[in-house]
């Protein structure tokens, strides 16, 4: 029962991951905190789903939410947060919650309020470890969480592209000096982290069997916890603290009844978190 | 006296929606402070309210000047957290409470979990019991002292200091104003009246429950403030009225409702940051020069 908890605490903790990332790539170039990424997490659950339904082909699904997903979110930046890069930083998160709301609100209308199931069948049977069964499906969501984030840990350390976000993120102004082309950098930015939250839109969807418009709400806020906890800016901290989080929540509200419900675990640690080291667990103090 | 009752109702609903967009309008407007969590201090006054009615007995006028103080109470936290997290951190952390406080309302028996609370008194005066027009009465008292207090802060000392606190922290330390004093005050003033609020609220409804006081309450609070103008008394006023009016008057906006507010919130902030009404806006500019045309021939002669 325990290891069974443990997986599903990790199953979830990946998918966190896979979802901050993007709003991680994003603070650590912009230092905006972008509450829409979680609209475009959901729409990619649904362009995933729909394209399932048409297709059959789950890949194509994934596939093609990507690709609008990541277009989604360039966008985004071009029309919503590019203008207003030079405002107080209140302004562009009121903008990225108004975005939010306004996506959430347009998925609602356009599909029902009501959850469609995601009846997707995996290439993966059942796992057995020890005492844990793991069924097919949380083994395929391992599996594709595990290349994604192989893929990002790739992109960031040892691409020349994520070389220039590490020189972006860390002092944006000697980048520039030093010939970054940081517009370019910020597009891949937004195309990059978009695509992997549609995915990850998709694996919660098969995960829970349920795809709806707001199933984004919990992560938008969620997320941010998540990348405060990790530091702000770091992508091993971000990762770190999604799978931290993911078995703090699964294994407290298996075993110990806990006394809070559990999506309001991530909301008093991260209050806690920015008063006692507002820097993040894994943050340098600096920063 | 008979005025239909569904307008009575509107015009209740809409002056609570003034009172709480100008009791954010301290907070965010005069002082600069982010909080999206404002629905969390007004859920506060309202079960205050309620549980002191329900199951104390109290009477409706100490409850609801209870309401006011544990709302603001629990505000100066949220003033002291301020103290230590800025800008867009204390942003998500008042996100943070205002979903803390909604789960402890639904989780904990005391505050009736998903049931929510229900039968709150209605307030009397001289023996007899408030209706729909004796509402009226008491949200349009405290309106009026909101906007009252609202004004003696912007003609003062305390209005001023807020002021540079909103435009240039640093600088305002060191002309040795105490920022931090401020802060706090600035918070705890703006709360407290959401929790008067909350507690009008509570008994005008006899029922709430958790889910009066989510967070799309707050960004519609928010919306509100930031569309009429943050920072101004008429532009949290005007913008509450105009968004609460609207959804009665179009009522085919009703279900696109967050769509509006959400497609507003974007479009403010890309094209008139400072509100319809605010400071400099094109409405105010505009609306100034007219009068100053207006004015030159007689100066002239």
């Amino acid at each position: 029962m325990l290891a069974q908890q443990f997986v599903s605490g990790i199953v979830i903790g990946g998918v966190y991951a896979l979802i901050a990332m993007g709003l991680t790539l994003v603070y650590g170039v912009l230092r905006i905190l972008h509450v829409a990424h979680a609209a475009v997490y959901a729409t990619g659950a649904y362009v995933g789903l729909i394209t399932f339904q048409r297709t059959d082909n789950l890949w194509l699904g994934l596939a093609a939410a990507a690709v609008f997903c990541g277009l989604f979110g360039v966008m985004i930046h071009r029309f919503v947060y590019g203008p207003l890069l030079d405002q107080p930083r209140i302004v562009p998160l009121i903008a990225s919650i108004g975005l939010f709301i306004f996506s959430q609100d347009f998925l609602r209308l356009l599909f029902g309020p009501y959850a469609m199931s995601f009846p997707a069948s995996v290439p993966f049977g059942l796992l057995e470890l020890g005492d844990a069964v793991i069924p097919g499906r949380q083994v395929f969501i391992l599996a594709v969480t595990a290349v994604l984030l192989a893929l990002t840990w790739y992109v960031v350390g040892r691409t020349r592209l994520g070389l220039a976000w590490t020189a972006v993120s860390q002092d944006a102004e000697t980048a520039v000096a030093m010939g970054v082309n940081v517009p370019r950098v910020v597009a891949f930015n937004f195309l990059f982290g978009s695509s992997i939250a549609a995915i990850a839109g998709i694996l919660v969807g098969m995960h829970y069997n349920s795809v709806y418009p707001a199933m984004g709400e919990m992560p938008a806020y969620k997320m941010l916890a998540v990348v405060v906890l990790g530091g702000l800016g770091s992508v091993p901290g971000t990762v770190v603290a999604a799978f931290l989080l993911g078995l703090v929540e699964t294994l407290l509200v298996g075993f110990a009844g806990f006394v809070l419900p559990r999506d309001a675990i991530a909301f008093v640690a991260l209050i806690a978190i920015l008063l006692l080291r507002p820097e993040g667990l894994f943050g340098r103090s600096d920063a | 006296m008979a005025i239909p009752a569904y307008y009575v109702t509107v015009g209740i609903v809409t002056g609570i929606y003034i009172i709480l967009a100008l009791s954010l309008n301290i907070i965010t407007g005069f002082a600069g402070q982010p909080n999206l969590g404002h629905a969390a201090f007004f859920g506060i006054g309202a079960y205050t309210l309620a549980i002191l009615t329900t199951q104390f007995g109290m009477s409706f006028w100490l409850a609801l000047l209870a309401a006011a103080v544990a709302s603001g109470a629990v505000g100066s936290i949220l003033g002291l957290i301020s103290l230590r997290v800025r800008e867009d951190f204390l942003a998500i952390t008042t996100i943070g409470i205002n979903f803390v406080v909604v789960s402890i309302f639904l989780y904990h028996p005391f505050f009736g979990q998903a049931f929510g609370i229900g039968g709150i008194p209605a307030p009397s005066l001289f023996g007899v019991a408030f209706g729909r027009t004796g509402f009226l009465a008491l949200v349009a008292a405290a309106v009026l002292l909101v906007v009252w207090v609202s004004r003696r802060i912007e003609g003062s000392w305390f209005g001023l200091a807020l002021e540079s606190l909103r435009e240039d922290e640093a600088a305002a330390e060191a002309a040795g104003i105490d920022t931090r004093r401020f802060k706090v005050i600035a918070f705890t003033l703006g709360t407290a009246l959401a929790g008067l609020a909350g507690g009008i609220y509570a008994s005008f409804m006899t029922f709430i429950s958790p889910g009066d006081f989510t967070f799309p309450l707050s960004i519609t609070i928010l919306c509100m403030a930031v569309v009429g103008g943050l920072g101004t008394i008429r532009g949290p006023v005007a913008g509450a009225v105009i968004l609460s009016l609207a959804p009665e008057i179009f009522r085919f906006v009703m279900d696109y409702r967050l769509l509006v507010y959400g497609g507003l919130l974007v479009l403010m902030m890309r094209v008139q940051p400072t509100g319809l009404l605010g400071r400099d806006s094109v409405l105010v500019r505009r609306w100034q020069r007219l009068i100053a045309h207006r004015r030159r021939p007689l100066s002239a002669s």
